[in-house]
């Protein structure tokens, strides 16, 4: 009997190594069909989604200025779920790293940049990490699932932010729900001229340079990928489960609270919430489209960057809605879930 | 005609052939013991026989008729039951509720009508259960009841029965076996996988021997004799293992546990008040039916479980109990009973051979991948381990894999070492290596502790031999003064 | 605020519509993850059904042919998930959450192209209209409901009846706690896993199409507003049980209510930080209950036979 039959095998390298090809193909393949019901011709929309953006230079620059938070929350999710910890919370600790960037921004009036961007970026960083204290700490110590806690405590971010806009911080000069502007010394110099690419970029990179040494090269990161990889037997191999899951947790939070500072000390110069475009949520089609690694982290960044920037041309040009973006990605995303499972079977043609 | 027959079954997992072009066949109202060491393919075939597994040749007829089962459901509505070694009840559910699963007469429940059934059911076997008892709460026995009882609900007509006194207290096997003849005398056939002797003997008409996935006999019970049944199973007279035999106990104890108690989730105790000494240069092995306290013996001493109360010694000092991390430093090494929860499949040997140490290859966090790559290399060349640092670890073979066990603990020049089934699964060539560094480890003065169901596996490593029966050490006798037919009392609670 | 029995019965009124589209959805979720799957795709699945719905609805210019378009979509999408959880495997966090992000772009790109980019969200000509028999009645604020909120009401003891007294629900609760187990008795645990996310999808379905057929009678952006998550708490919070489910809705809506009516009368309060409240209940809630006491046991868990 002739048929297809599953094995519990990994598919030959070349299969796998070509899984981000396979999975960009098919989504495009999908997503056709919306460009075509939009009245737009395909490969015309891909030209301007994919190409376009590259042939400009102003377009590139956006790429990076986009690419930045996306980079930052990918890397943050995927430093926890390398350690089989689900932080879905990203979006709302890179809040949290926006609400003490912004306050220390406004503190820092008498401060030479030098000291105060720091200081910022270290106030993201904490605030981060606290805002994933509580579910990280009730994962560990009570096995509560954290996909659930850090999902419900975004809502309740989003609460904070706009208890606070409307509240206290609303900007007393505009009367608008956004904080009152930071300092000068506060503000990410520009790295590109005539452009709005930003200090964040190199946080980004660094950030994501950091983390793979930290998970490549020392213990905690050894002990880390083990723990993702098999918790049983972790624990039997005397690898301390709890404090190394909590520390990633915790990490995961720090670099997601970047995110935030990067977009109010970069872009904005002040808190808003309308500050993250799900840069939090989008963190995990970047962690899964760079398969867990941190250089794959950082080309689903800026891959997604160029989709966004891409779409913004398509609308103009094509009439093609903005959000096809965002179509794209989250189709991306499934599909490639679907095809890394040739990581862990392979296909045969049975006789 | 037979009740159901299997002819030219041939069953492989990657590599792995578990049967090959096996014939077996089950008379109307027979009780049928396959016999077999574990690995022999036993489970493997009657799980192709009840549709869990697809064969990848030969077929199957069920009353004369060639069937293909894809899925239990086919087996089941054929009159195949099948009674697994690990009970597939929901632990949340009823006795009722458990027994008219997938079965349930209707799109609405009755409860009341279904309690009836199951009642009537168990009164024709005279079988005392509650059936608004949950699952769960359920003694072994009582489980294992309810199991029979789901087939017979199916209208079972031949019932699968997977090692069904591994798990049992010696009351409860004769209560089994006198279940299995009333199935019996209701022209039921009955299928008894099993690797003890006394069993075919006990309760079966014929038995069919299976040795490394192929037949090598199939004769009536009444024909035959244990020690021909067990040449057959066993196929070798002895290993050529070199042994000790006029082994003096000069060293001091080196492992020392006291009285160890401890309950499961249920409240029921594991182990009742355990002791016992393994001297330097001395291996002790623990025989004894599977589910008597072994596993919980293992996970108290590797440091997954800690103990309710008693204490372990380990060199005079007080072990670390339930800290893993600290039982390297103290040189324990770890054998433990399921090689896949003591490493990561993925990640590399090198990083796996590494894990349990990591304090010597890493400097101020930082890990010297050098040093970590020489370090995998000569372990590689020393446990003749047959990969390269760098391949993930689940491509390696069952044997392999140990190997990587054995280097990380062995390699640190353990003191203590503690083997759970350290040759379970291993082919002969794997399981001779095993034996062999056990052994180097006992000249070079380690005490060995060695827990296994392969009693002869015991016979063969031990200077001396306890028998665990129930969470106790039930007898204890020197290794030149072992006998088979006390150990098996012993084992069964039967002596004294 | 004066506290007249009147306000109190508008109180009660204002819960049990809040309370319509998270129950359903709610519902939904039970009876997805009793079969062992956890659905994060929830949250998508309303907006779009609730999009669909709204468009079909003004389309055909029929409520009934919009109320199917988004029970349609909720199965759509739900199958989806199974296509993914069930049938690949994959994990379910992962694929929930990009099964929420692909409905919520899908309703965004539809929105836009059918709408274009204006400020006013499109409403309908008519909506479902609440019923009329108590009008009049001292009790109309609290009684003059649309129907689909006495549907939702009444769809609470018949999925608890559905999964305790059925040979269905036997099935279904069987794959979510031991699918082995299942299986080996004969249930084909992914059959069964399939027609929970069907039923689950048409529930979630209803519920979104209850806020934009009836409640609003329009369709925006943010109509679902992270009501899905809500709907994920409130089913632990309800430990998986429909009646605690319901308990669990009217808890969080009334909270919602009474902040909507504090509001109105100018009260100067934080009612962001109450409308947190119920979010941080859930949690402590979690947190005290644990994961491991009332969770089907399989839930998160793929199921694959060995072989």
């Amino acid at each position: 009997m002739a048929g297809l039959r599953i094995e519990r095998a990994p598919s030959p390298v070349w299969v796998r190594s070509l899984i981000p090809v396979f999975s960009i193909f098919v989504t495009f393949l999908l997503v056709s069909v919306l460009i075509i019901s939009a009245g737009a011709s395909p490969l015309q929309a891909f030209y301007e989604l994919l190409i376009a953006p590259l042939t400009k230079t102003s377009a590139r620059a956006d790429i990076l200025m986009m690419a930045t938070p996306l980079i930052l929350t990918g890397v943050a999710v995927t430093v926890a779920f390398l350690g089989g910890y689900f932080n879905i919370g990203a979006e709302g600790q890179l809040f949290a790293g926006a609400i003490a960037g912004a306050w220390i921004g406004t503190l820092v009036t008498d401060l030479p940049s030098t000291a105060a961007i720091p200081l910022m970026l270290l106030g993201g960083f904490l605030a981060g990490m606290a805002w994933a204290l509580l579910p990280a700490l009730l994962k560990v110590y009570l096995s509560v699932d954290e996909v659930v806690t850090t999902l419900l405590l975004n809502s309740v971010m989003l609460f904070i932010v706009s208890y606070l806009l409307n509240g206290p911080w609303r900007d007393p000069v505009s009367g608008w729900p956004q904080s009152p502007t930071i300092a000068l010394s506060g503000q990410f110099p520009v790295l590109i001229p005539r452009s709005r690419v930003h200090l964040g970029l190199l946080v980004a990179l660094a950030s994501a340079g950091v983390m793979w040494w930290v998970l490549a090269r020392t213990r905690f990161g050894l002990e880390l990928r083990a723990i993702g990889k098999n918790r049983e037997g972790a624990q039997f191999l005397g690898i301390p489960v709890r404090s190394r899951v909590l520390m990633a947790a915790l990490i995961s939070g720090g670099i997601a609270g970047l995110a935030g500072v990067s977009e109010v000390g970069g872009i904005h110069y002040y808190l808003s919430s309308t500050l993250s475009n799900s840069f939090g949520y989008t963190g995990i089609i970047v962690a899964t489209l760079g398969a867990l690694t941190m250089p794959g982290a950082v080309l689903a960044a800026l891959f997604l960057a160029l989709i966004n920037r891409g779409a913004l041309s398509a609308s103009r040009e094509l009439g093609v809605p903005v959000y096809l973006a965002d179509v794209i990605q989250a189709t991306l995303l499934l599909v490639s879930l679907s095809f890394l499972l040739l990581n862990r079977y392979r296909i045969r043609i049975r006789r | 005609m037979p009740a159901v027959e299997m002819r030219g079954v041939t069953k492989r997992f990657g590599p792995l052939t578990a049967n090959d072009g096996v014939n077996f066949a089950v008379e109307r109202g027979e009780i049928h013991a396959l016999l077999g060491e574990n690995g022999a393919g036993k489970s493997t075939l009657m799980k192709v026989l009840y549709g869990l597994y697809q064969p990848d040749d030969g077929e199957i007829l069920v009353d004369g008729r060639a069937v293909g089962f894809r899925s239990p459901a086919d087996a089941i509505a054929s009159g195949i039951g099948f009674v697994s070694q690990h009970f597939a009840l929901v632990p949340r559910f009823t006795v009722a509720e458990n027994v008219m699963l997938g079965h349930e007469g209707g799109a609405r429940l009755n409860p009341r009508q279904m309690r009836a059934q199951v009642m009537i059911a168990a009164e024709s076997l005279n079988m005392a259960i509650d059936p608004n008892a949950l699952a769960g709460k359920l003694s072994v026995g009582e489980q294992q009841r309810v199991e029979i009882l789901k087939a017979l609900k199916r209208n079972c007509r031949v019932l699968i029965m997977d090692e069904p006194t591994a798990v049992l207290a010696p009351q409860d096997v004769e209560a089994l076996f006198a279940v299995l003849r009333d199935l019996q005398k209701q022209g039921m056939s009955v299928i008894i996988i099993t690797h003890k002797l006394n069993e075919v003997f006990a309760v079966s008409q014929r038995v069919t021997v299976l040795r490394l996935g192929k037949v090598v006999g199939e004769i009536a019970t009444e024909a035959t004799s244990p020690s021909a049944l067990a040449e057959l199973m066993v196929g070798r007279q002895t290993l050529a293992v070199e042994r000790n035999t006029d082994h003096q106990r000069q060293e001091p104890v080196k492992l020392e546990v006291r009285d160890l108690k401890l309950a499961d989730k249920r409240g029921g105790l594991r182990l009742r008040g355990l002791s016992l000494e393994v001297h330097g240069g001395e291996i002790v092995g623990i025989a004894g039916v599977a589910g008597n306290g072994q596993s919980e013996l293992v996970s108290v001493l590797t440091g997954t479980a800690v103990p309710d109360s008693g204490e372990v010694l380990a060199h005079g000092q007080p072990y670390p109990l339930g800290q893993p991390k600290a039982l390297p430093n103290l040189k324990i090494a770890r054998i433990p009973e399921d090689r896949l929860k003591a490493v990561i499949s993925d990640m590399s040997v090198a990083d796996n051979l590494v894990l349990e140490s990591l304090d010597g290859f890493t400097r101020l966090g930082h890990l010297g991948r050098q040093q970590i790559r020489e370090h995998a290399e000569r372990m590689i060349k020393d446990f003749q381990i047959k990969a390269s640092p760098g391949d993930l670890v689940r491509t390696l073979s069952g044997g392999n894999i140990q190997k990587i066990i054995l280097a990380r603990s062995l390699g640190q020049q353990p003191e203590v070492v503690i083997a759970a089934q350290p040759t379970r699964g291993l082919d002969i060539g794997a399981t001779e290596y095993v034996h062999h560094k056990l052994l180097e480890q006992k000249e070079r003065g380690a005490a060995i502790l060695l827990i296994s169901e392969d009693l002869e596996e015991i016979l063969q490593l031990s200077d001396r031999i306890l028998v665990i029966f129930e969470g106790r050490i039930a007898g204890e006798m020197s290794a030149a003064n072992a006998d088979v037919q006390r150990i098996g009392a012993l084992m069964t609670g039967a002596g004294g | 605020m004066e506290l007249s029995i009147e306000s109190i019965l508008v109180l009660f009124g204002a819960t049990l519509r809040i309370a319509t589209p998270i129950l359903l959805g709610a519902l939904g979720e039970t009876v997805i993850e009793r079969a062992g799957i956890l659905n994060l795709g929830i949250e998508g699945t309303l907006l779009l059904s609730s999009f669909t719905g709204f468009v079909a609805a003004q389309v055909t210019g029929s409520l009934w042919i919009g109320l199917l378009a988004a029970m349609l979509t909720g199965v759509v999408l739900c199958l989806l998930m199974g296509l993914l959880s069930v049938t690949l495997g994959v994990n379910q966090h992962v694929s929930g959450l990009g099964i929420t992000m692909l409905a919520t772009a899908l309703a965004l790109f539809w929105f836009r192209l059918q709408y274009g980019g204006g400020t006013t969200p499109p409403a309908l000509d008519e909506s479902f209209q609440p019923l009329q028999a108590f009008t009049g009645t001292p009790l109309e604020p609290v009684f003059s409901q649309h129907w689909l909120v006495y549907v939702a009401l009444l769809l609470v003891p018949v999925t608890a009846w559905m999964l305790n007294r059925t040979s269905f629900g036997l099935r279904l609760r069987s794959v979510g706690e031991n699918p082995e187990a299942a299986d080996t008795a004969g249930v084909s645990v992914y059959r069964v896993r399939y027609e929970a996310l069907i039923v689950g999808g048409i529930l979630m379905g209803l519920g979104g199409a209850f806020l934009s057929l009836a409640q609003l009678g329009a369709f925006s952006h943010g109509i679902i507003n992270g009501r899905g998550w809500v709907a994920i708490a409130i089913v632990i919070f309800g430990n998986w049980r429909p009646g605690r489910v319901l308990a669990g809705a009217l808890l969080f809506s009334f909270v919602q209510a009474l902040q909507l009516r504090l509001q109105a009368s100018g009260i100067a309060l934080p009612y962001e930080l109450l409308l947190a409240l119920p979010y941080l209940l859930t949690i402590v809630a979690i947190a005290l209950v644990g994961r491991n006491v009332s969770a089907p046991a399989a839930l998160l868990k793929p199921y694959r036979r060995e072989g």
